[in-house]
């Protein structure tokens, strides 16, 4: 944990601005007021500070500066987190990277990239595609969000079943450390000698170093794509369909399941002609060569009859398979259409508990009274349970959160984990005592220490401080109880 | 086929309340690996910790302990039709999967398949202290905490006793087919490279002596139309040659010359040193064959854009592996002791200052 600082804003703005344009070291709180969230804007706090250095060199004195006078640091991409990860701290820091929005090369035959940690992930492929090539890992907010914030949570998306998460597709990276020493993990090599920090610094939600150059892996675009949608009567049905497809030996592109509040949702969003009636909907992307697609699309539609689907559309263009996406791709701004706010969860499940999550979550809906629609990557059990809530209600936010509680608590019951790809942020670090004991908790806060000995980078997120597990776990016990006996019954 | 974690961890504790040190011991079939290991250490032998604990084919997940081995684990997957997607090195029949973890072992596949550490989930650890930790989990996405898991691949086991592995596994794919043809070392690379770039089944692109040979699987008839379209002999003994270059059997690797790995760019101008070479990885992994001096040879990896180990042979009781700025050399040596503050694991067998 960080001490009190040692110095005033005054006095830290003044050291900042003599080796950073004046313009971009900001202190008022009108400039300041964009940065007081990411995109989990429930929680917000305004930083003392914000800076917004251009060089490698002004990040490191940064970084001393703050880390000789205790004062915390908070880096930040677009700050389209999802888990109040960026989020400021009101004694820190908050050092953007917005200006570090260059790509330095790309080299086609060795299929990387070379970025400054603030370039937009589709900007990447966009830039590779004059050479066949693409970023694999597509987040939801990949139009926005950066590659140095893709490094920090070790973002997925829709294709990750198949192409892999951010620690899979990058080389190397460099970062400033606390002290301010620039050093870089990995190589143009596909391995590195030693223990794997580039592997431990994915993931790591800005706690251990900051980015300030990425490279990543280019893969060859694959020569087709195109989705099946196979509608089922039941989630039970649409969740095993989805063991069912992988089982097959089929490893999909995609593999996305929708609930029946989505379906319709998205549907009177999007115009994508899904089946309304339907009770799961899944969209099962296969892609590869020509004779690849054709031979798995016809796999998979078999798989999909047997299972019960009933229907199963395949898109016979890439207009129809844009369309049969795009619903998808919008399902989360329609939900939003039916309901004053809404709150997207993150829990990962083994695929077999698809069908039981999905039904207890239905019940624990009944019981809080918020409804809750689900789009999510099945394919790898990535839940995204949305639920919909009123924020001018008074309590409604209160019980939406303790909603959520329930539902990463049972995600770890059926032995899953209660961040897929969202990360633990500010808004699921009591949930980590669920997830792990002190003794582990503990042995994450001496690696944190090993980076960061004073303690400077993104302080109370991530990993809890130890006192207040305890507590948590046992309201978390007693609510659990509560819950079993509601259910036994009702 | 037994859980012998406690005694394991009571091991542990023994050694760390008499200040011992421990060499952290499998199927012995890596012992040439890492520097020579400290004759004043113990041994603590995990083979005897083994079996699968969880497995369930639809999930595309295997759960094992520490001390199985290799096969154990491929015969299990055969049966289900699925295999390690990272087609671990077997250096013997006694090799394990921590070992493999711990010395972050991959097969010809790896560009395309990924590596061990890429298709590691989770796993158990005991670690310097004695607690038995667990880290990451049994799903294919998961951001809660530090990936503690992968931090293990190519630590050697400095900082803890592996006790148990959660893992991607795969299904076998349907049709696996090689392509073989005469090429010169100096056209190599832009070959392989320019076929890695194109949105083919392509999963091994590997040169030795003249000749390159390049893997195609996938479904049937996305090998079949791609091995039309380029050029090569289709080679009968395919999988026989993938094979030997995986377990490390082909004749290139026999002999006691020293093996030295360089692991850099893929289209990196070979470094210029007389002797045998073998490229694997379309070019990310090149082997090399001879005497020579650690630092010359990291220079000309730094070159090539990656790093170079004494892979076997040669002086072990110098470093083997790459060297270290000042602060990434901190930031390991303080790692190390968040793990094991009394240096009890594998001292010396990474680094001689870890």
């Amino acid at each position: 944990m960080t001490t009190k600082p040692k110095v005033s804003k005054a006095e830290l703005a003044e050291q900042f601005r003599a080796f950073i344009d004046p313009d971009f070291v900001i202190t008022d709180d009108e400039t300041m007021k964009p940065y007081e969230c990411d995109g989990m804007s429930m929680y917000c706090e305004m930083p003392l500070l914000v800076v917004l250095p251009e060089t490698v060199e002004q990040v490191q004195r940064v970084m001393r500066i703050c880390n000789e006078n205790a004062v915390p640091v908070v880096a930040r991409g677009a700050g389209t987190g999802l888990s109040a990860g960026a989020m400021p701290n009101k004694e820190g820091v908050v050092l953007s990277l917005a200006k570090f929005n260059r790509i330095i090369e790309i080299d086609p035959l060795a299929r990387t990239a070379r970025l400054q940690p603030g370039v937009r992930n589709l900007a990447i492929s966009d830039e590779a595609a004059q050479y066949g090539l693409y970023y694999g890992p597509d987040p939801s907010s990949q139009i926005a969000c950066t590659i140095g914030g893709n490094v920090a949570e070790n973002s997925g998306g829709v294709h990750c079943l198949k192409y892999g998460l951010t620690v899979h597709n990058i080389l190397s990276v460099e970062m400033v450390t606390a002290e301010g020493d620039v050093v870089t993990v990995g190589s143009d090599g596909l391995d590195s000698c030693g223990m794997d920090l580039l592997a431990l610094m994915t993931g790591s939600e800005g706690l251990l170093g900051v980015v300030t150059e990425v490279k990543v892996k280019l893969l060859p675009k694959p020569e087709v794509a195109r989705v099946v949608m196979a509608g089922f009567d039941s989630v039970q049905k649409g969740g095993d369909a989805v063991g069912g497809i992988i089982a097959h030996g089929i490893i999909p592109g995609g593999l996305e399941m929708m609930d029946g509040h989505a379906i319709v949702a998205a549907d009177d969003f999007a115009q994508a002609g899904y089946p309304r009636d339907a009770k799961a909907l899944l969209l099962c992307e296969v892609d590869g060569t020509e004779e690849e697609v054709v031979e798995h699309i016809a796999q998979a539609e078999e798989v999909f009859r047997k299972l019960g689907a009933t229907s199963v559309r395949t898109s016979q263009s890439e207009e129809e398979r844009a369309l049969l996406w795009k619903g998808r791709k919008s399902a989360f701004p329609a939900v939003g259409r039916i309901s004053p706010d809404y709150y997207c969860m993150d829990g990962t499940i083994p695929r077999r508990e698809i069908a039981n999550v999905l039904t207890q979550m239905e019940q624990m809906s009944e019981r809080f009274g918020l409804r809750v629609a689900n789009v999510f990557h099945a394919g790898d059990g990535n839940l995204h349970p949305l639920i919909l809530f009123d924020a001018n209600v008074p309590g409604e936010f209160e019980r939406t959160e303790a909603f959520g509680s329930s539902i990463l608590s049972l995600c770890v019951e059926v032995g899953g984990c209660i961040t897929g790809e969202h990360g633990v942020g500010v808004e699921k670090i009591r949930q980590m005592a669920v997830q792990f004991n002190d003794e582990e908790l503990q042995q994450f806060h001496d690696v944190k220490a090993a980076f960061d000995p004073a303690g400077i980078l993104n302080p109370g997120k991530g990993v809890p401080a130890l006192r207040f597990c305890q507590e948590y776990r046992s309201l978390e016990h007693k609510q659990h109880q509560h819950d079993h006996t509601e259910a036994a019954h009702g | 086929m037994a859980d012998i974690s406690q005694q394991l961890q009571e091991q542990v504790l023994q050694a760390r309340n008499a200040g011992h040190k421990l060499n952290i011991v499998g199927g012995g079939t890596k012992a040439f690996m890492g520097r020579t290991a400290d004759p004043d250490a113990g041994t603590l032998d995990v083979a005897g910790h083994s079996g699968i604990v969880d497995y369930h084919p639809v999930e595309l997940v295997l759960t094992v302990r520490a001390g199985t081995t290799l096969t154990e684990i491929e015969a299990i997957l055969a049966e289900e039709g699925q295999v390690l997607h990272f087609e671990p090195p077997h250096f013997g029949d006694g090799a394990t999967i921590g070992g493999t973890l711990a010395c972050n072992l991959s097969g010809p596949g790896r560009p395309w398949a990924g590596s061990v550490r890429d298709q590691v989930l989770g796993v158990r650890l005991i670690n310097g202290k004695g607690e038995h930790l667990r880290f990451g989990g049994q799903v294919m996405k998961n951001v809660a905490g530090y990936d503690v898991s992968r931090l293990q691949a190519g630590a050697l086991g400095t900082l803890g006793v592996m006790t148990e592995i959660s893992m991607k596994v795969v299904p076998k794919p349907a049709a696996t087919l090689t392509l073989v043809q005469d090429m010169a070392m100096e056209d190599v690379i832009h070959y392989m490279n320019s076929r890695a770039a194109e949105p083919k089944p392509i999963t091994a692109a590997c040169w030795h002596d003249g000749k390159v040979y390049l893997r195609l699987s996938g479904a049937r008839s996305a090998v079949e139309a791609t091995a039309e379209k380029w050029s090569g002999e289709v080679m009968e003994s395919g999988e026989h040659f993938w094979r030997q270059i995986q377990d490390m059997q082909h004749d290139f690797f026999t002999g006691d010359d020293p093996l030295w790995r360089f692991s850099i760019g893929s289209t990196a101008v070979t470094p210029a040193l007389e002797g045998p070479w073998l490229i694997d990885w379309a070019g990310s992994q090149r082997w090399y064959r001879g005497a020579g001096e650690i630092r010359k040879m990291e220079a000309l990896a730094k070159a090539a854009g990656g790093q170079v180990s004494l892979f076997r042979g040669g002086d072990r009781e110098g470093e083997v592996m790459h060297h270290l700025p000042e602060a990434l050399r901190g930031i390991q040596r303080r790692v190390k002791n968040s793990f094991d503050p009394d240096g009890i694991f594998n001292p010396g067998r990474l680094y001689s200052w870890l």
